[in-house]
């Protein structure tokens, strides 16, 4: 099963790109025109883009480098104990939202510490592919369109973290306990 | 919201560094995060252009119609604001299913598509109770085969690398349902007091 999605995985870019563009060809769209004027938009975006994830960026680097993030972390573990919730993956469950290349990194420490089939190397690895980076994901689509004000949507994203965080744990623990 | 947290992150940052002598790291993180921002936007250009090229050819030959025609009863569920044969239809469907085979690169460019559509339909600079929809389905990210995750345990010699394929699948869809409730709710509370006011 896994085999026969990572082989469609593969197969899919290409055989959508040659898809479209049989599709192109028998519908008469000037094809390489339309390439061209859709990309030229996604230049654009790009250029939009940049300010927004540059100064989000750097605001994460300071946080993340001063070690107030660790230090937080350390003040959360008794806490996190005395409500039965495994603070060996709570890094883990404060940065993904806020971090994608640090999550990785906590991910693959974690499973390195633990072993990947132990509980905690198992919780992990299903925390880390079920969610993901709320923060870089709003900044990146509201980023290139310009949308400045977000609304509740970051609130929203969060919550719906927390519920990642919280249905990892109980979904890992009923399956592999 | 975004603002506070934004400034929160900077200042509680730097005040840490200072009473803890850490401000040599965060001095250092300040120019390499922005550098490295650079290099991350190139990487994301790429692939903007050539997915945004891409489905320019598919809009003009009618295949994001017809991909929003499929499945039109259930999106039209989720997303009641967007009027029928809209191109930002068959945008969020392709942003869909590429992330569902974990195609991030070509999710992006289709996503950020999806988002420029509904802010045309919208017209204004905020956030619209659509885009908010979009944007949690999107962070729950349902994916068939989480290959990153996989590849870090083959790397630690996982018995069973893949044994976590059910379990990451079932606690994105629970999450996604869970959001899309919440999401619904505070849609609801807006609209009150939106009368209200």
């Amino acid at each position: 099963m896994v085999e026969v999605i990572t082989t469609i995985s593969i197969w899919i870019i290409p055989v959508t790109i040659c898809f479209i563009l049989i599709i192109a060809l028998i519908k008469k769209v000037p094809a390489y025109e339309a390439f061209v004027e859709g990309g030229k938009e996604g230049l654009k975006m790009s250029v939009s883009l940049l300010p927004f994830l540059l100064g989000m960026m750097v605001a994460i680097g300071i946080l993340r480098s001063s070690g107030a993030m660790d230090a937080f972390i350390g003040l959360l573990d008794p806490v996190l104990d005395k409500i039965g919730f495994p603070s060996e993956v709570a890094p883990l469950a404060l940065i993904r939202s806020i971090s994608g290349t640090a999550a990785l990194g906590v991910t693959a420490e974690i499973i390195q510490t633990y072993g990947p089939d132990s509980f905690i190397g198992r919780l992990a690895s299903t925390m880390q592919g079920s969610t993901d980076t709320t923060l870089y994901i709003l900044t990146v689509y509201f980023g290139a369109v310009g949308v400045k004000k977000m609304g509740e949507a970051l609130k929203v994203g969060l919550i719906a973290d927390f519920i990642g965080i919280i249905m990892s744990v109980i979904i890992v623990t009923w399956l592999f306990l | 919201m975004v603002n506070i947290v934004w400034a929160l992150m900077a200042i509680i940052g730097i005040l840490y560094a200072m009473v803890n002598g850490t401000m040599d790291q965060v001095n250092e993180a300040i120019f390499d995060s922005a550098a490295d921002t650079i290099t991350l936007v190139i990487s994301l250009c790429s692939v903007l252009i050539f997915w945004l090229g891409m489905m320019r050819i598919a809009e003009k030959a009618g295949l994001l119609n017809g991909l929003s025609k499929l499945f039109r009863p259930i999106v039209k569920k989720l997303f009641p604001e967007i009027p029928d044969n809209h191109p930002a239809m068959g945008y969020i469907l392709a942003n869909f299913s590429a992330n569902l085979f974990g195609l991030g690169n070509a999710a992006t460019p289709m996503g950020i598509k999806a988002m420029h559509e509904l802010k045309k339909l919208e017209g204004t600079d905020k956030a619209s109770n659509s885009m908010i929809t979009f944007l949690i389905i999107n962070t729950s990210s349902i994916t068939l085969i989480p290959t990153t995750v996989i590849a870090i345990r083959m790397q630690y010699g996982s018995a069973n690398p893949t044994e976590i394929v059910g379990s990451t699948i079932l606690a994105s869809i629970c999450t996604t349902i869970a959001a899309i409730m919440i999401d619904r709710y505070l849609r609801s509370k807006r609209k009150v007091k939106h009368r209200n006011g």
